[in-house]
């Protein structure tokens, strides 16, 4: 392909907000007729950058040239040739579909013949034809997202701005948007993509990634991912012996980072390095798999973070002292509200000792199934065991034995590191020696000492998360919930986080644990897909991927198999019973 | 093109917006339509601030014909359900638990004393002070029954001596003294400030909350478009909530309307555009309905409802107290509302308001307009 005009050039960018650099000299240029991916974790500076690109914001210091006008001086030049979509896809939810198009016509002056034939297009480009007259509140997360995209796209811009389009969203509609997005690309439109999500990066054409406000890298992700070429393995490893086993290789000289997944270890070797000897990983003999690179293999390996192995010792949650029963017992459990039946009729168990990863789009019921395990909601029909007591008989015992660990990470943000974890210990009735004991081994543990006398509202995201985690655990409960821990976290604290879970888990904590990220459903030891209400598929995160094995899909992702299934299930249902 | 100028297609394509969204979400609709009627029904009928059928204890330690025609005089006023006691211990405990607002003891030899012109009889009135505007309202009303036994009696026996000065109480503008009169047209004031500062305060939120604002920015809507597509929109509705108040306040409050409906409109019309622009000038500091709330609250219900002069009368206010109430806007509305409803078109009062609403307006919807920026900054 000869290289095509850039769209946008930026030239030494820097946006302070305050004291924070949110940009820091940023140079780089955004093609036309391509995807740039726009990476990294959340403050990083992905919609800092895209506000600057839209002329929401000034910059500092350096330019910005938007398709050939400067983006202070001459904002109205090109501000009908930029289509934006912000976070949460500005839509109006009192808005009917129809509305929110004729408001966005109206707002570029459309007249009524383009209006319509733009209309007829683009409804039918997404699906969305048949919901014309539902109010965009009452739209499915995917379905609100194909129509902020509709609005803008309805100008024909030839520079399309997405700021997290695919956050929160299901993979199947995921799937979706990249088809709609990769024929605008094809009609020459310049299109910027943000994601937290490093895995989207390898579907872009170009990727700039950012962290803390500098641009790390940029270009293509294959080249980016190819410096990796030969570096990247896959080790199988009875049960069992994963977490042990990731531990010994990510302190092995010769290995750059070591993650689970799917009851591997997965390898990446630092640069020239020599493969290790995989009885050393406690193998039996199995010859390593050689794999192909990730991108956020490469994003790890390119920030050379030694990854400190998690120590975890000291926990006496006295697992294993009830027999050999499940750890947590989900027994038909049915929760409606109102009309609406949020979880229907779900049912499974897990073993003590294990990560159960519940996976699902956005309102599925997987919060709801959650929050009836951990007694914050009143199951409408059926049961649930947790830590072998009753909920519906003996709830203040079994929260006992319960830990949670929310979304928000529910922290006094104005009280110290130290009074968070003496009020947290208060509230689990700990006192005396056993208090002081738990407080000094959540702070050695969790490597929180540097902060302990910082308010816990200014630290960074991953220290709030381990403070959040070791509240969670300071009356030493036999079950874990976690409550998409790792949302908005960035991947390198994110991966050091599931080291720890991993730890835990070998020290007989059973961990519960919902999440939308794909590559960290690789983590658990067994998965549970919640789709509309229901509990549509359990097994390991490899039997799942092997279902759907096929000559078109040799080595199919989780993702892959996630939208396989929903794919299926739907199927099933629609003649039963499709009104809408 | 149809799209340029301030009344095009955009502006058109905003204006449907605000409308069909105010349709749509009950609480603008319970803001602007429903809430006057609550406000007025409870506020209304809840601070009277009248005396009625208050119950008055008379102690009368020694029952004659005198003692009686005092009762009696007690009895006959609309403003007193006296009750009788025998002992004064009797009168104090009902005080104490509320049953009564106050009582006058009448001692035994009450009846002797009176009829003997050379000691005079003493008669004790004992008021629950607590509620400091009660008690005195309660003692002006027993000593006005006081007055008109006396007075009574005068002329009954047509003494000789009759006496040097005669007082005739006229109140003006509110003859029947109702607290309604004086209190809905202040209600309209603070119904009108809700309207327009703290739902514009809210909407501009709410679209800053959702993401929505950004979208606009971002499109080729001039802010001028945007935020005059809000202003109209909410001023309609604020002039539907004027209607409902003001027909609640004549129809069932029976508050008399002296004055003239196109003035009325006139003045409402520039109070409203100075709330809107309080509410826009809101939106630009707050970005969230939360925080948007809390200022509408601070800086234009409250002082509408505390220092308008229409719960306390500003004259009555210390000096610098009464030097903070002008930067409000909502005194001189609540002053015109006022004198509309219970006096009439009275120019020399309405002018200077009118003239200071419309100070207020140019200023705030200049500096709104100002502060108003495609930015996010």
């Amino acid at each position: 392909m000869a290289s095509p005009a850039p769209a946008v050039v930026l030239e030494g960018l820097t946006k302070r907000f305050g004291t924070v650099t949110a940009l820091d000299r940023v140079t780089a240029a955004i093609l036309a007729g391509q995807i740039t991916g726009l990476v990294g974790p959340d403050g990083a500076g992905k919609t800092t950058l895209l506000r600057l690109i839209a002329g929401l914001l000034k910059p500092d210091a350096g330019s910005i040239s938007v398709l050939g006008h400067d983006s202070v001086t001459d904002i109205g030049a090109y501000q009908r040739d930029i289509g934006y979509m912000p976070q949460r896809f500005g839509l109006y939810e009192d808005l009917t579909v129809d509305e929110n198009l004729n408001l966005h016509a109206d707002l570029h002056d459309l007249d009524e013949a383009t209006r319509e034939k733009r209309f007829a297009d683009l409804l039918s480009f997404t699906g969305l034809l048949p919901f014309k007259s539902r109010l965009a509140g009452q739209l499915s997360g995917g379905m609100k997202q194909k129509l902020g995209l509709a609005c803008a796209l309805l100008a024909r811009p030839r520079l399309l701005l997405l700021d997290e389009p695919s956050a929160g969203v299901d993979p199947a509609s995921r799937r979706e948007l990249w088809r709609i997005v990769r024929t605008m690309a094809g009609e020459g439109v310049a299109v910027v993509w943000s994601t937290a999500y490093l895995d989207e990066t390898e579907r872009c054409d170009s990727f700039l990634l950012f962290d803390g406000g500098r641009l790390l890298a940029s270009g293509a992700p294959a080249d980016f991912t190819g410096r990796l070429k030969d570096r990247t393995f896959l080790i199988d490893l009875p049960e069992g012996q994963r977490h042990e086993a990731q531990r010994v290789a990510a302190a092995h000289p010769d290995v750059a980072d070591a993650t689970i997944q799917s009851g591997s270890v997965r390898l990446v070797l630092k640069e020239g390095a020599m493969l290790p000897d995989p009885k050393i990983l406690g193998g039996d003999g199995t010859v390593p798999r050689p794999i192909r690179p990730r991108f956020e293999d490469a994003f790890v390996s390119l920030l050379q973070v030694e990854t400190k192995p998690a120590v975890m010792d000291g926990l006496h949650n006295g697992a294993g002292l009830e027999g050999n029963g499940a750890a947590i017992e989900a027994h038909e459990l049915t929760r409606d509200f109102g009309k609406f039946r949020a979880v229907d009729h779900v049912t499974f168990t897990v073993a003590p000792g294990e990560i159960f990863g519940l996976l699902g789009p956005n309102g599925a019921g997987k919060s709801t199934t959650f929050r009836m395990l951990c007694g914050l909601l009143e199951p409408s029909h059926g049961s649930a065991h947790v830590a072998g007591v009753d909920l519906g008989r003996a709830r203040a015992t079994a929260r006992e034995r319960i830990g949670y660990m929310s979304q928000r990470f529910s922290l006094y943000g104005n009280l110290s590191v130290r009074d968070n974890l003496d009020f947290f210990s208060g509230v689990y009735g700990l006192a005396g020696a056993r208090r002081r004991d738990r407080i000094a081994w959540t702070i050695d543990s969790f490597d929180l000492g540097a902060v302990v006398d910082a308010e816990a509202g200014g630290l960074p995201l991953g220290f709030k998360q381990r403070l959040a985690l070791g509240c969670a655990l300071l009356h030493e409960p036999r079950v874990l919930f976690l409550d998409e821990p790792t949302s908005g976290v960035d991947p390198l604290m994110r991966r050091a986080f599931w080291q720890r879970i991993g730890a835990l888990a070998d020290l007989g904590v059973t961990i519960l644990v919902t999440s939308h990220f794909m590559d960290e459903a690789e983590y658990c030891d067994r998965l549970g897909i919640v789709y509309a209400g229901r509990m549509i598929a359990t097994g390991r995160p490899d039997e799942l991927k092997r279902r759907f094995v096929s000559v078109a899909m040799p080595e199919p992702t989780l993702e892959d198999a996630f939208v396989a299934l929903i794919e299926s299930h739907d199927a099933e249902a629609r003649p039963a019973g499709d009104a809408s | 093109m149809s799209g340029g100028g301030p009344f095009g297609r955009r502006f058109r394509g905003l204006l449907r917006k605000e409308f069909v969204q105010i349709v749509r979400d009950p609480s603008s609709i319970a803001i602007a339509l429903v809430m006057p009627v609550v406000l007025l029904i409870l506020i209304g009928y809840g601070i009277s601030l009248d005396a009625r059928d208050v119950r008055f204890g008379v102690v009368d330690e020694n029952r004659t014909v005198e003692s009686s025609g005092l009762y009696q005089s007690f009895a006959s006023t609309p403003y007193f359900r006296p009750v009788r006691f025998v002992d004064s211990r009797q009168a104090e405990a009902a005080l104490m638990r509320g049953d009564i607002a106050g009582y006058a003891v009448l001692r035994g030899d009450f009846s002797r004393k009176v009829v003997d012109p050379l000691r005079p009889a003493e008669i004790g009135i004992f008021v629950n002070g607590v509620d400091s505007n009660n008690a005195r309202i309660v003692e002006g009303y027993a000593l006005g029954a006081l007055a008109n036994w006396a007075q009574g009696r005068l002329s009954d026996r047509a003494q000789h001596a009759r006496p040097a000065v005669v007082l005739e109480h006229r109140y003006w503008f509110n003859p029947e003294l109702r607290s309604a009169n004086f209190i809905v047209p202040g209600l309209i004031a603070m119904v009108m400030t809700m309207i327009g500062a703290l739902l514009t305060a809210l909407v501009v939120a709410r679209e800053w909350e959702r993401g929505t604002m950004e979208a606009l920015m971002v499109s080729p809507a001039t802010m001028t478009e945007i935020m005059l597509g809000k202003l109209v929109a909410y001023f309609v509705l604020g002039m539907g909530g004027l209607a409902v108040s003001v027909g609640l306040g004549i129809f069932v409050f029976e508050v008399p309307f002296r004055g003239s409906f196109p003035v009325l409109i006139g003045i409402s019309a520039v109070f409203l555009v100075v709330s809107l622009a309080m509410g826009l000038l809101i939106s630009t500091v707050a970005r969230s309905q939360f925080v948007a709330a809390q200022l509408a609250f601070l800086i234009t219900f409250m002082p509408a409802l505390i220092l308008s002069g229409l719960m306390f009368d500003i004259e009555t206010m210390p000096a610098w107290i009464q030097a903070v109430t002008t930067v409000f806007a909502a005194r001189y509305y609540v002053s015109s509302l006022q004198t509309l409803f219970l006096a009439g078109d009275v120019w020399p009062i309405l002018l200077p308001n009118i003239a200071a609403l419309l100070a207020f307006a140019a200023v705030f919807l200049t500096v709104a307009i100002r502060r108003t920026r495609r930015s996010l900054e």
